[in-house]
Formats: structure tokens, sequence, C-alpha cells
């Protein structure tokens, strides 16, 4: 009977174990993709199955004796009343310690490796977290996106993640407004982001590239990660920054080298002129005027090349940054696909797809909507 | 007695104190300490009902994936009520009706140091848990998560992380007021010849729990205060843009967070020293060694609360000594863990409830003290924190742990405490459908966290493949659900048998068995003097010369008997019969009067300076009346 007792939770283990590597998990640990999450990988296995090997000695002496020493019916035995044996525990003692010391060493040697700034060729993505998106900067290359970090193949990627919002103890900065207090420190030509949301902990994690890095406000921290096979790999914020904190995913999109000069080149394009006349300009129109309510569009949404109302460049970003947005697969945290119909649905009523949200319902026509999807298909 | 010449009637109406022991009201004015234990018990039980339910409604709304059940604020409402619910309302209260009820009498004294004092902790408790609840229904219960990180917790427009920061405020002062009550007891009230390593192991892991409390609830408190004074008056201890620091509230929370979860298990533990022994016929194996080792844990557990905050950016340095210090505290847990082993060994084990409990703790608490190891290696744990890994882990520890051992607790003492047997056919399938229904529940969680399901999210898309282990655990909830149910239907059925139980009928080694079931107001009639530990075993056994152990006879020796009557019928002592002349503390008004003041002081900072004149006026006149009464009449 133990011996079958033995065999079904061997068996129940093992197709825990096959379940747990099923290939239909997209966003999973246990499935590395590159060097950065390897490291983490690496370091798992080992620990899990000393951690198996405890498992099944201690659990193995506690049925055992569970088992060997119940009581019998009808025995009148008292057992000898034994208080105890020094050695054992002496033995019980050292003998975690030097395990957790074969455990220590290859963890604190992955600490420090895993800190440590990559060198040679890299490159740099500041990574900067909304409620409720990510917005990505690649100061080198002129290009501001959201909810999709685009990367090499074969090359760190070495990220500065802040949190950017305003702080609750100052008022929402309006058009050209104050910088936000924690917004990363892009270079002396970026404009200075305004922000709408507020400045909370949010926390970066795309599991089959690298484990996970809080983006803390006032706080600059890094993180490395690397694809080494082309790929989309999911991701998503793990801290609970607030209401819709469920929706705040993001995808990294690992392209070839050359692949990747393309889409660099493809971000770096200008921003087409709509054609005169055509629902597209109405759309541009609509995009920058001031609506009913008195807001618009710009307050927080600006698109290289496109000046805002005064005349002058937009520089807001307390919403994601539209050029090429149609370039992308996703929006609002990676949840909706860049489809016109999820478009329109988003600008009709933001409240009504995510709780909380930041952004406005401006209460626009249907015509209104219809000539925004179509200025909005123009960026391509 | 005559000699006393002060007027008896000088302090006045106001301030007589109360006299009746019995009865619906006497709950109200009890300064019993067992009266006290039991209005714990039932109150976090009660809590315990309320705090599972919102899991099943959490697990319902995960059974698959995008359902639309509940909506995210709602969602977000209820984990973290589940949170605050079951680790401030249920599990450190449950744990304070077993010290309250037991430690007096298993260190053989009559009551507490400070009885009124006592009465004061239950009710600021109560007064707590309502106050947080009654958020539901002025605005919305706290939303920040159990762990409220700033500025999060700060700028969120609702009332419910200020509900959140009074509400532990008051059940701070609750916990405060009784850990200090509770040392005091265990250091001061201890009868003749129970010195400290005679002490049972649950009363020196009670007195540990305690030091625990004392130490790390100034922590959290002025975390609390700080986060109010953020959101009520304006100040910027969390404002970055003020130069505030978010990770400060973080570490304020861990600093006692951490501790708090020793203060949550380290009574199970010592519930689970005390049933093994009994059970297996067998003293505890390596007493010092359980004790000291449990000690360690509370000391060590002040220096490992960074590990909480590995993703969070505190650098290499930081990470290392944490991943050091948490991989330390695995040690004195595995010494503990080992010498239960070693009692079970070679014992002559009854299967018992109280036993099958104890034995689920050990199995359980294994694997979460092995997955919290693998949150120690650091790297490991930037994949695994904040996903439902921890959730599992936590739940390994808090529900496999304490939850088991505090049930194994019930029906051990049940009998002591009512007079009355739960059913052992009942209690068997309590507990075989609580293993399988936690196993089903919280094993997939390891999986699902592994697999990339970060924890606190409302739902999840189908695409993430997390869809057949959610809804695994979800049915596996509700098999937890029917476990409680069974132990409901359990108690109550209990009361329908006549009390009249033996004083000791699981043949046990502790004080508290010398005494009736339940005991009598005062204890003991006299106050035992004790011999060596496990003093009441070794009272009917004796051990010949080649180590056998045999009974003592029936009514034994003059020396091996108690002068109450534990196992004999002859009440000694004409003048101590029934307990006559024996003083005990009178009941009082002014304890929950004192701490009827706190919640209205706390509503009147939610919703207008008046009532918190009121709700100060109330707690002064309770103190006040409480200085002022007579100490008898």
């Amino acid at each position: 009977m133990r011996r079958r007792t033995v065999v079904v939770l061997g068996l129940v283990a093992l197709a825990l174990v096959a379940a747990a590597c099923a290939p239909n998990a997209t966003q999973s640990a246990l499935e590395p993709k590159g060097p950065e999450a390897q490291k983490s990988y690496d370091l798992f296995v080992p620990v899990f199955w000393v951690a198996v090997v405890i498992f099944f000695v201690v659990e193995g002496l506690l049925v055992l004796f569970v088992i060997r020493y119940r009581h019998r019916k009808n025995a009148t035995r008292i057992p000898p009343q034994v208080h105890g044996n020094t050695r054992l525990e002496i033995a019980w003692t050292i003998l975690p310690a030097v395990i957790l010391a074969g455990v220590a060493v290859p963890t604190i040697a992955t600490i420090w490796d895993l800190a440590a700034k990559p060198t040679g060729d890299i490159l740099e993505v500041n990574v900067l977290g909304h409620q409720w998106w990510w917005e990505f900067d690649y100061p080198d290359q002129q290009i501001l996106t959201a909810n999709e970090l685009h990367i090499p193949t074969g090359k760190p990627v070495y990220l500065t993640l802040c949190a950017v919002g305003f702080g609750y103890g100052a008022p929402v900065p309006s058009e050209g407004g104050p910088p936000a207090p924690s917004a990363c420190q892009g270079p002396p030509d970026q404009p200075p982001p305004a922000a709408i949301g507020a400045s909370v902990i949010h926390s970066f994690w795309v599991p089959e590239l690298a484990g996970t890095q809080d983006v803390v406000p006032n706080q600059t921290n890094h993180l490395t990660i690397q694809a080494d096979v082309p790929g989309v790999y999911e991701g998503q914020c793990k801290e609970f920054c607030g209401l819709s904190h469920t929706y705040m995913k993001f995808t990294v999109v690992a392209h070839t080298p050359d692949d990747f000069q393309r889409w660099v080149a493809e971000q770096q394009a200008p921003t087409p002129v709509p054609e005169p006349g055509s629902d597209a300009a109405a759309g541009l129109e609509v995009f920058l005027s001031r609506l009913p309510s008195g807001g618009g569009c710009t307050d927080c949404h600006a698109i290289a090349g496109i000046e805002g109302p005064n005349g002058q460049p937009i520089l807001n970003n307390g919403g994601p940054n539209l050029t090429h947005l149609m370039s992308r697969q996703c929006f609002r945290g990676c949840t909706l696909a860049t489809t016109d119909a999820n478009l329109r649905r988003w600008m009709e009523d933001p409240s009504a797809i995510e709780a909380g949200s930041f952004m406005p319902d401006y209460g626009l026509s249907a015509e209104q909507l219809d000539q925004l999807v179509a200025f909005l298909n123009t960026l391509e | 007695m005559a000699s006393v010449s002060v007027p008896a009637e000088r302090p006045g109406g106001l301030l007589r104190r109360p006299h009746a022991t019995t009865g619906f009201w006497a709950w109200f004015t009890t300064v019993d300490h067992k009266k006290i234990g039991i209005l714990y018990g039932i109150t976090a039980f009660a809590f315990f009902l309320i705090g599972g339910t919102e899991a099943l409604l959490i697990r319902v709304q995960l059974a698959r994936p995008d359902q639309t059940f509940l909506d995210a604020a709602v969602y977000n409402e209820l984990f973290t009520m589940h949170g605050i619910t079951m680790v401030f309302l249920v599990v450190m209260p449950l744990s304070a009706a077993f010290f309250n009820y037991l430690l007096p009498l298993m260190i053989g004294a009559r009551d507490v140091v400070f009885p009124r004092l006592n009465a004061f902790s239950y009710w600021a408790f109560l007064f707590a848990g309502l106050f947080i609840y009654s958020s539901w229904f002025l605005g919305g219960a706290p939303n920040g998560g159990w762990f409220g990180y700033a500025p999060n917790s700060v700028i969120d427009p609702t009332r419910g992380m200020t509900f959140y920061a009074i509400g532990l405020l008051i059940a701070g002062i609750a916990s405060t007021v009784s850990a200090v009550n509770l040392a005091v007891t265990v250091l001061n009230m201890r009868a003749p010849g129970m010195t400290l390593f005679r002490m049972p192991v649950f009363v020196w892991m009670g007195l540990v729990v305690q030091l625990l409390l004392a130490f790390s609830l100034p922590v959290i408190t002025i975390g609390l205060v700080e986060l109010l004074f953020d959101r009520l008056f304006g100040t910027h201890f969390f404002d970055v843009s003020a130069g505030g620091s978010p990770v400060l509230w973080q570490h304020l929370f861990w600093l006692f967070g951490h501790p708090e979860v020793y203060i949550l298990v380290l009574p199970a533990m010592g519930i689970v020293s005390e049933i093994l022994p009994v059970f297996a016929r067998k003293p505890l194996f390596g007493y010092q060694f359980v004790v000291f080792s449990g000690i360690a844990i509370g000391f060590i557990g002040f220096g490992v609360w960074a590990h909480h905050m590995f993703a969070v950016g505190l650098g290499p340095v930081a990470n290392t000594a944490f991943a050091v210090s948490t991989m330390i505290i695995a040690i004195p847990t595995g010494v503990k863990i080992f010498n239960w082993l070693g009692t079970l060994w070679n014992g002559d084990i009854r299967f018992t409830t109280p036993m099958l409990f104890s034995i689920g703790f050990i199995a359980m608490f294994v694997i979460g003290g092995l997955s919290g190891v693998m949150h120690a290696v650091v790297p490991s744990d930037y994949q695994q924190t904040d996903t439902y890994f921890i959730v599992a882990h936590f739940h390994y520890v808090l529900f496999g742990g304490a939850i088991f051992g505090l049930f194994g607790g019930m029906y051990y003492w049940w009998p002591k405490v009512f007079g009355r047997m739960l059913s052992e056919t009942a209690g068997k399938l309590n507990f075989w459908l609580m293993l399988i229904g936690f196993n089903m529940t919280f094993g997939p969680m390891h999986i699902l966290g592994l697999q990339g399901m970060p924890r606190r999210i409302q739902s999840y898309p189908e695409s993430l493949g997390l869809a057949f282990w959610n809804m695994v655990s979800t049915i596996g909830s509700f098999v937890i659900a029917i476990s409680v149910l069974v132990f409901l239907v359990n108690a109550v059925a209990s009361f329908r048998k006549p009390k009249q139980m033996e004083a000791d009928p699981w043949d046990a080694r502790t004080l508290e068995w010398a005494t009736s079931s339940p005991p009598p107001e005062y204890n003991f009639e006299e106050i035992p003097v004790v011999h060596s530990r496990d003093d009441l075993w070794h009272r009917k056994y004796a051990e010949t010369e080649g180590g056998r152990v045999v009974p003592v006879a029936a009514g034994g020796s003059g020396e091996g008997t108690y002068p109450d009557g534990a196992g004999h019928a002859a009440q000694d002592g004409a003048g101590h019969a029934g307990g006559h002349a024996i003083h005990m503390p009178s009941p009082s008004y002014f304890p929950v009067i004192a701490a009827a003041g706190l919640p209205v002081l706390g509503y009147g900072l939610l919703f207008g300076v008046p009532a918190v004149a009121v709700g100060l006026v109330i707690t002064l006149a309770g103190f006040f009346g409480w200085a002022l009464e007579p100490s008898a009449e």
C-alpha cells in the first residue's frame, strides 16, 4: 500500500511538472529566451530540485513515522519518554546550514552579475511607468513609443526605469507646465514631460527576458534584458498601481538586427500630412482643436512634426505619443488591438473600457470619431 | 474586613461595579480571561467566515479568463479586505483567544495580571474590526492592498485607506496593550515551581509573540500615522514632489510586516508542540531546542524585512545581506520541524482530530518553508515576486501553517473550554476536506505564478494559458468552504450534548487539564505547586528504573495529586470549597466604554471634528471611571 501511495504521488508530481511546462503559457518564467532570464532560471532549477529532495525526505519521514508508530488496537504500551538527543540536534542544525551555504554562494554571485551594467555594444532605453501604460524613450534614436518595446536580438538592452506622474502634493501641471518631478532625466534637448495620473510604484516584468524591476517614483532603477531569438514577449506591471493595474501590460518585440534598423528608420520617418479635404485632414483639425469641454487631445498626446494650436511643438506626454501609432499592434496598456473599431470605442468613452481612466470622455460626435480614426490611420 | 474604614459609598452610584458574572450583559463587563478568550475566539471566527467569503468571491472572479463578475474597484477592495481581515482580524485575534484562555491556566495562575486591561484589548480589537468593515457602507472599503504601498495608498480618492490607517491604529492599540499584559502575566504570575524552563512550549511561544508585538507594532504605528497625516493633513512623508520617500513606507511596513509573519505562525507552532506529545504519548523531543529556535526565529525575524523588497532597487549589497539573513532564519525553523518528527518517532500515535491537524500542519508548513527558501534566492525571486507563487507560499505558511494549527487547537481545547467534546467523525471529515481543498486551491498557484500570473490582477486574458489551474484552484476553495461548514455544524452540534466533561479527557500533560472542564472562574482552588515540566503527566505516570512508564496508582501518593481534584474525588479544604474565599477581580463597565470612544474618534477624523471631541470624551471618561472605581464591591 505504501508503494502504491509513492507511485501515485510520483505520477501526480510528474503530471504537475508536465502541466507546468505546458507550452501554452505565453508569459512564463519557466521558458527563458535570453541570457538574463536564463541566469534566474539557472538558479531556480537546482534550488527547486534541492527543495524537492528535502521535501521528500521530510515528508517521507513524517509519513513513515505516522504509519510505523501508529497506535494499534488494544495496545497498552506507553512509549519510552525520550526527551531529546543533542547529537541529532547539532546534526540537523549544521546540515541545513551547509546546504544553505551551498545555495547562498551562487545566489550572491548572480545578484552582483545581474546588477552590473552591461558593457560593449548595448542599446539604452528609458522606461517610464504611467498610470496605466508604459512609455519607451530611445534617447539615442530620438524615438518615443508606448506599450511596445522594440529591441534587436543578441544585444543587451539596458533599461533605465522611472515612474511618471504628478506627486500628490502638487497640482496637475497644465500644458507647458512644470516638469513632472520623477521622470527619467532625458537628454537636455528632450522636452520636459508633463504629467497626468499620479506618480506611483510600478514594476516592469517580462519573464521570458529578465526578472522583475520595480519602477519607483524619484528613484532611477536599471534592468538589463536581452532576447536571443526574434519574437513577441509578453510583459506586465507587477506592482499594484491603482484601479486599472490589471491592464498595464506591454510587449517586447525582438527583431533581427537588420529588422530592428528598419523599424528605427520607420519610426524616425516624418509624419505624413493628411490630404487636404479628406476625412483624415478633418480628423487632424479635431485633434488640434479645443473641444467643448475646454480640453483637447493635445493636452496629453504629442505627434512628431505636428505643431500644437499655439504653433509650437506639442511637448506633452500625459498620454502616449501617437507618432506612428498604427505601426503598433496594441494600445491601452497593450490590452486592445489597434483596430479602427477599438480606437473608436476607446475615444468614445474611455472610462467604459478602463476603470478610472485618465483620458476624458469629450463627448465627440460620430462624425468627429470617424474623422479622428481616419486621421490616426495615416500615422503608419 | 471589618477594619476597613473607608466609606464604601464614597465613589457614588455611577462608579459602582457590576456584580453579574452570568447572563448576556455579563459578557460586556467581564474581566475573566477565559470569557475574554471565548469572545476573542467567536469574534475572530466570525471574521474568518467573512474573510473566507471574500476569498470565494475572488476565486469566482478568477475561475475563468476575462470574467466580469466583479469590476476592478470591487475586486481591489475585496483582495485588500481579505488580507486585512485574515491577518489582523482572524489569525492574530484567534491566537489571542488561545493565549488569553490558556496562558494563565498553563502557568497555574487565576487570571492575567491586568484583567480590566485585558477586557479593554478585546473591545478595542472588536471596535477596530467593526470600524474597518463599516467602510463598506461609508464610501468604499480600503482598496490599496493590505500592504498599502504609498503613494498609491495616499492618492486614492476614496476614504478606504483612511479607514485602513485608523482601523489598524485602533487594532494596534488593542494588540500592544494585550502584548504587555500577557508578557507580564507569563513573567510574573507563574505558580510556585513553574520555572521558565518548565513552561509549556505554547507559553514560551506566547511570550515570544507578545515581545514581537511589543517591538514591531510601534514601527507600523509610525507608518500608519504618517499615512494618515499625508491623507488628512497634507503632510508629505511619502510624496516625492515634496522630498518624501515612498520606499520609507515599505521599510516601515515590512519591518513590522515580517515579524508579523512570525506573530501569526508561532502560536500555531506552540499549539502543535502541545498536541504532538499528548497524542504520541511522549514528551516533546528537544524541548530546549524548540524553545530556543522559537526565540531565534523571533529575533532574526527583525532582520529579514527587505526580502519583501528585493525588486525595489535597494542595490546588490542590501539584497545580498537580506538573502543571507533569510536563509539563516530557515535553520531554526528546520530545527523545529525535525524535533516534531523526533516527537513522533517511536511514539504511540493516536489519530484524533487535533493530532491530524497537527500532522497536517507539519506537512504543509514544510512546503511553505521550502518555497520561502526559494524566495531567498534573490535572482530567482526576481521572477517569483508579486506572482501567485508568493500567494501560494504564504498561504502554505499562514493557512497550511497557522490555520491548521489553530483548528487543531480548537479541537484539542474545545472540551476544556466548553465542557463538551466535538464529534471526532465530523472532525476527521473537516480535516480531510480541508487538507484536500487547501492543496487544490493553493498548490496550483505555484504553477500559475511561475507561468506568469501576477498578484492582485482582476482578470487575465485567455491567451496567457492560465485558465486550467485557476479553475482547479477555484474548485478547491469551495472544498475548503465545505470543510469550514462541517466545523460550524460540529461546533453547534456539540452544544446539544450534555455538559459533563472529565477534567482530562486526552490524558494530557499540562496544568490546564488539572482543573475541571470548563474551569471554575478562579481556575484552581489552590494554586498548584509545580515539580517538573509536563507536571500533570508526572503526577499520573512514574518511570520504573528500567525506563518503563507505569501509571501511578489511582489516588496516588499525596504528592502526586492536585488539591483541587483532577482525577480524584475528594474536595479538600472546606474553606475553599466552591471557591468562596478566593478573591477574583470584579467585572467592570469601563473597559468597553474606554474602547468605544476610539472608533468614534476615528469617525471624527473622517467626517468632522465634533466626533473627535465626543470620542475623546468617551475614552477619557472610561479611563477616569476605570481609575476611580472601587477595587471590588
